[in-house]
């Protein structure tokens, strides 16, 4: 069965389509890059999975659950398991790396011990330990105004690995960082998805780092779904059929 | 300004452009300000030729001879008793206006309804002067410094909710989406994002207040007869200006040193 299941997802704001009858599985473990141009829907769809936008019609069934149908409680506890990194990192950078890495716990603690950052001894080590292994072990009291962008976007999947998600989503992770960041950050999605197993769903602007890293492709065109497949079937004629115009640009450098 | 409607052929076409509206605007103020003069039958050239002789009075009667400074330590208490006044009205009007602040605020509200009551309510206690409500609680308190606290927490709350806002608004979008996604509750966001990153820019808005308070008090005091305000009043009032004199002295220097203080306060924690 597939870990997400998107059935004829549609979202209009008003007049305007963001999405229009997107349907399309993932399977436990895949890596998927979804590439469009701008405004083409890619934000809306990744924010309709956890329901931080509220699609206008279609199912979306999330490990045998229908999201669109929770409320309160249930909504959060699926959120819980859905990790989210961000293109601007969403920190509190008034906060240490390790306050904002525990976030990630909040979506499984009552209101007291939430409003009052009272974790368990286990989520500490746990924080610490993904904190090590993100590289960040010397940081782990530094305030997040401190760091640089890639250390940033190192802490937001940190604090997206504390969730023990079932699924990342990823909206544009690398778009505010240099070349170099974005190589380390892409390097360590991929090593979360082959070492941990956890399924990855990445909205990119850069077709190259999508056919680097991902397996599978979604390719979308003002919010319709033109392509879907395997990264080696994306050839410069899908390629045109996604970008539009913008292609020529797209592929010469 | 949209330029794009407009036919710009040139760069000097859209700095004559650019120039020929800022002409517009200076001349309708000129403008403005001559039919307010005149409406008001203000006379400039008085001002001017009376200046000596304000100036001569003042300085006759703005140093506080032995008769004022006997009466420095009243002074001095009822100095005290305005600040604190000050301080109660803008710290009980900060929490408040923190709760309706997260009412009103476009990303942590609950919902529609709350977020407009609360807005019009501080819109409403914002637009009403500090003497309107010190007139309005002193039909029911009368002359008190219970009066006074009412007229400085209402001023204070509405100012404060309308700048929480903001802050709020401003610092805390991003983290607050971070932290929905997460499965954080309501209660969780407002104390795990909302709070600290916008907790800074509060308290300096809250230093403000203060400032404000206690200038404003002096004023309130006039009106309900406590503190500060009603000293100046009582030593005006009886033509012994040099008392009256010290009352200012003494009220600009603490404004200032409260000033000096909150500048250092709010350096340390922006």
């Amino acid at each position: 069965m597939a870990l997400l299941d998107v059935r004829k997802l549609t979202k209009s704001y008003g007049e305007t389509q963001a999405l229009s009858d997107v349907s399309f599985q993932i399977s436990k473990g895949e890596f998927v890059s979804v590439i469009g141009p701008s405004g083409s829907g890619k934000t809306t769809l990744i924010r309709c999975v956890n329901r931080l936008i509220e699609p206008s019609a279609g199912e979306i069934v999330f490990d045998g659950k229908e999201m669109t149908a929770l409320r309160g409680p249930e909504l959060r506890r699926e959120r819980a398991r859905i990790g989210m990194i961000f293109q601007h990192y969403n920190l509190v950078y008034r906060l240490t790396v390790i306050e904002n890495v525990l976030h990630g716990r909040l979506g499984y603690k009552g209101a007291i011990k939430g409003v009052f950052s009272m974790y368990d001894e286990q989520e500490k080590r746990h924080a610490l330990e993904i904190l090590e292994l993100l590289g960040l072990g010397e940081l782990v009291y530094r305030r997040c105004d401190m760091l640089s962008g890639g250390q940033k976007q190192r802490v937001g999947i940190a604090r997206a690995l504390v969730q023990n998600p079932r699924i990342i989503l990823c909206d544009e992770p690398i778009s505010s960082l240099d070349p170099s960041s974005a190589r380390i950050i892409m390097d360590y999605l991929l090593k979360i998805r082959t070492e941990m197993g956890i399924t990855m769903v990445v909205n990119l602007h850069q077709i190259d780092v999508a056919r680097k890293y991902s397996s599978r492709i979604l390719g979308f065109n003002k919010g319709t779904l033109v392509f879907d497949g395997p990264s080696d079937q994306l050839s410069q004629q899908k390629i045109y059929e996604i970008y539009g115009a913008e292609a020529g640009e797209l592929i010469n450098d | 300004m949209n330029s794009s409607t407009i036919d710009m052929q040139t760069p000097s076409d859209f700095f004559r452009y650019r120039n020929v509206m800022l002409r517009i605007f200076l001349a309708i103020l000129i403008a403005l300000t001559l039919l307010s003069a005149w409406h008001t039958e203000l006379k400039v050239g008085t001002f001017f030729t009376a200046l000596p002789r304000v100036a001569s009075w003042i300085f006759a009667h703005v140093v506080p001879d032995a008769a004022a400074w006997s009466r420095f330590p009243s002074m001095l208490e009822k100095l005290v008793e305005t600040i604190f006044l000050s301080i109660m009205a803008t710290t009980t009007a900060a929490v408040t206006a923190f709760l309706f602040a997260i009412m009103g605020s476009q990303c942590t509200r609950i919902n529609g309804f709350f977020a407009i009551a609360s807005r019009a309510v501080a819109s409403v206690s914002r637009n009403i002067p500090i003497a309107a409500w010190a007139l309005i609680f002193l039909v029911t308190f009368g002359m008190s410094a219970f009066t006074g606290y009412l007229a400085l927490f209402f001023a204070s709350f509405g100012f404060l909710t309308r700048a929480f806002i903001e802050t709020i608004d401003e610092a805390s979008d991003s983290q607050v989406e971070a932290l929905r996604a997460t499965g954080a509750s309501y209660p969780h966001i407002i104390a795990q994002a909302v709070i600290p990153a916008s907790i800074p820019q509060m308290i300096s808005w809250v230093l403000y207040m203060v400032e404000t308070n206690i200038r404003d008090a002096t004023l309130v005091g006039l009106l309900t007869g406590s503190g500060i305000g009603f000293l100046f009043d009582l030593y005006y009032k009886t033509q012994q200006y040099k008392s009256a004199s010290l009352v200012v002295i003494l009220l600009v220097i603490v404004v200032m040193t409260i000033e000096f203080l909150s500048n250092h306060v709010r350096r340390k924690i922006l």
